[in-house]
């Protein structure tokens, strides 16, 4: 790999070396690099568009890594990952994708990855999104994740996409068993005239199943961002939906939260907010000697943290 | 030494302009001094104007001689002037432990942010890494706003209404706190307060009222009087109580 690509690699999976544990390098289309451990097994699809991430039942502490680089202008792809995590594990699970763009040519990253949470697992899934490159051609992703937790599963994911990438539609599903549990932390900013759709939907079938699902983003120059939330609630159960969103010079933001209740002891909330940085926000950390500028970016930093 | 020299503020309200502030001419050396008087005298936004959040529209403010009055609010702070609100501000993602960092000028330790904290009565492991978001208490916030000051060790630092939303057993540690930064920061400790006990620490009080300076002098001079009126103002309620 070249510096790029190890720059990259590590700013979207704290990746320097070889990784410790399981993992699966994908770069340019093609399998860099992969690792497998007792417990974690990563194979290619049978169909072949895709790998299997396999975490054998009550794995514990263990982490995987898989991470897709782009540094190859024009170049389009669509993946299907399926990780399959087995009862009572307790796992993490780093995927993330970097686009470096330096031609003319849209780079095109489609990953859809489907969730098989066990009964009692629980799973950290963290995905982080960048692009870099100042050539003209486009860097685009669009994150499918499609999630299904059985009875007592717990996932938690947190996504990040802070910066580069001119176009994303990010869609994910979760559909929840009994006691399961989700989180989702998503962090976003867009810049220049990039522009970012996020698309939650979250079935909350099983009895005290519950969901948390809060973005926070900032939109800056002439971006627009697009959030739609929608939970069900299909029992007894509790959901929560926050969308909170800094809006910056000539930029655009919807928010769009949808809860519906078919079940009497459904309690579900949504809250949206999008406004701009507060100006006593920025005349307290002027008062401390920042300039107008550097306010600014405590302030959209610290909320994107 | 920082001086206000014929310094007027009027702002616009329902019925046209009101005048807030009327011709303010003051020296403040180094020292405790506590600005005082009745609600919607004048104190904040003479504060305000100090630090550079309000422009008078008319007057000069000279810090150690320097005309400073065109200055913004970040030149002014770089000189040494800092501000504690009164109602401090809430930021979500800022860390008790950036915010500080960010008031001392420096990326500092986890155990210098934990020493001014545990100057103004928080338990600094508690507080260190929380948001100074909406979870904090008035109180709380109020506190670790003090910090802030403390961690800048300026050689001109504001106050306005400092004790307000602190309880009884902090209010203690505050005077302390106070005492202290007299002791070893030196420079103009400036509060604007209503508490007899903050009064009885300061070296001068400055009475603001309907906008302008009433009374100014020593404690000893001003604060007999202010008490003595007080006294007054009780017995005449006392008395009304009892028809």
């Amino acid at each position: 790999m070249n510096n790029q690509e190890l720059e990259l690699l590590k700013m979207i999976a704290d990746i320097e070396g070889t990784p410790s544990g399981a993992f699966n390098i994908r770069a340019n289309g093609a399998l860099q690099s992969r690792s497998v451990t007792e417990n974690i097994d990563i194979r290619e699809k049978t169909d072949g568009n895709g790998i299997e991430i396999i975490i054998k039942p009550n794995t514990k502490g263990e982490k995987v890594h898989i991470p897709v680089i782009i540094s190859q202008s024009g170049l389009t792809e669509l993946v299907y990952n399926d990780f399959i995590i087995g009862e009572n594990c307790d796992v993490e699970i780093v995927a993330g994708c970097g686009i470096h763009n330096c031609g003319s040519e849209e780079s095109r990253h489609d990953g859809i990855h489907s969730f098989f949470v066990g009964k009692n697992a629980t799973v950290k899934y963290v995905e982080r999104h960048v692009g870099t490159g100042d050539g003209k051609g486009d860097r685009n992703m669009n994150p499918t994740t499609v999630i299904n937790i059985a009875e007592g599963g717990y996932m938690e994911m947190e996504t990040t996409q802070i910066e580069g990438i001119n176009s994303t539609k990010r869609v994910t599903k979760a559909r929840l068993d009994k006691d399961a549990t989700l989180v989702v932390h998503e962090k976003l900013m867009t810049h220049d005239s990039q522009y970012a759709e996020t698309d939650f939907v979250v079935d909350l079938d099983g009895e005290n199943s519950s969901a948390n699902v809060v973005s926070r983003s900032v939109a800056k120059d002439n971006s627009s961002q697009l959030f739609l939330s929608t939970i069900n609630g299909n029992n007894i159960c509790n959901g929560h939906t926050e969308c909170d969103a800094i809006i910056m010079d000539k930029a655009h933001v919807s928010a769009v939260p949808k809860i519906t209740a078919n079940h009497i002891d459904a309690s579900l909330i949504h809250e949206a907010a999008i406004g701009k940085i507060a100006g006593e926000q920025l005349i307290k950390l002027m008062t401390l000697g920042l300039n107008e500028q550097e306010a600014e970016e405590q302030i959209v930093n610290g909320f994107l943290k | 030494m920082l001086e206000l020299k014929n310094v007027s503020f009027s702002a616009e309200n329902d019925n046209g302009q009101k005048q807030i502030l009327k011709d303010i001419n003051l020296k403040i050396d180094e020292g405790f001094v506590v600005i005082t008087g009745p609600n919607g005298g004048g104190k904040s936004t003479l504060a305000k104007i100090i630090a550079g959040i309000i422009t008078p529209q008319s007057g000069q403010i000279l810090l150690d001689g320097k005309d400073i009055t065109n200055l913004s609010i970040t030149e002014r702070a770089k000189l040494g002037i800092s501000f504690a609100f009164q109602q401090p501000v809430r930021f979500k993602g800022i860390t008790v432990h950036d915010l500080i960092s960010l008031a001392s000028g420096k990326a500092i330790s986890v155990a210098d942010a934990c020493a001014y904290l545990s100057q103004v009565g928080l338990c600094a492991r508690d507080y260190i890494n929380r948001e100074v978001n909406a979870s904090l208490s008035g109180g709380e916030l109020k506190r670790i706003e003090i910090a802030t000051v403390l961690a800048r060790g300026t050689c001109v630092s504001l106050f306005d209404e400092p004790e307000a939303g602190i309880d009884l057993w902090s209010f203690n540690n505050l005077i302390k706190v106070f005492e202290k930064m007299h002791d070893t920061l030196g420079g103009s400790i400036i509060i604007i307060s209503h508490q007899e006990r903050i009064l009885n620490i300061a070296d001068k009080v400055i009475v603001v009222a309907n906008g302008t300076v009433s009374q100014e002098g020593k404690r000893e001079e001003i604060l007999p009087y202010l008490l003595g009126k007080a006294d007054i103002a009780c017995k005449v309620l006392t008395a009304n109580c009892e028809e």
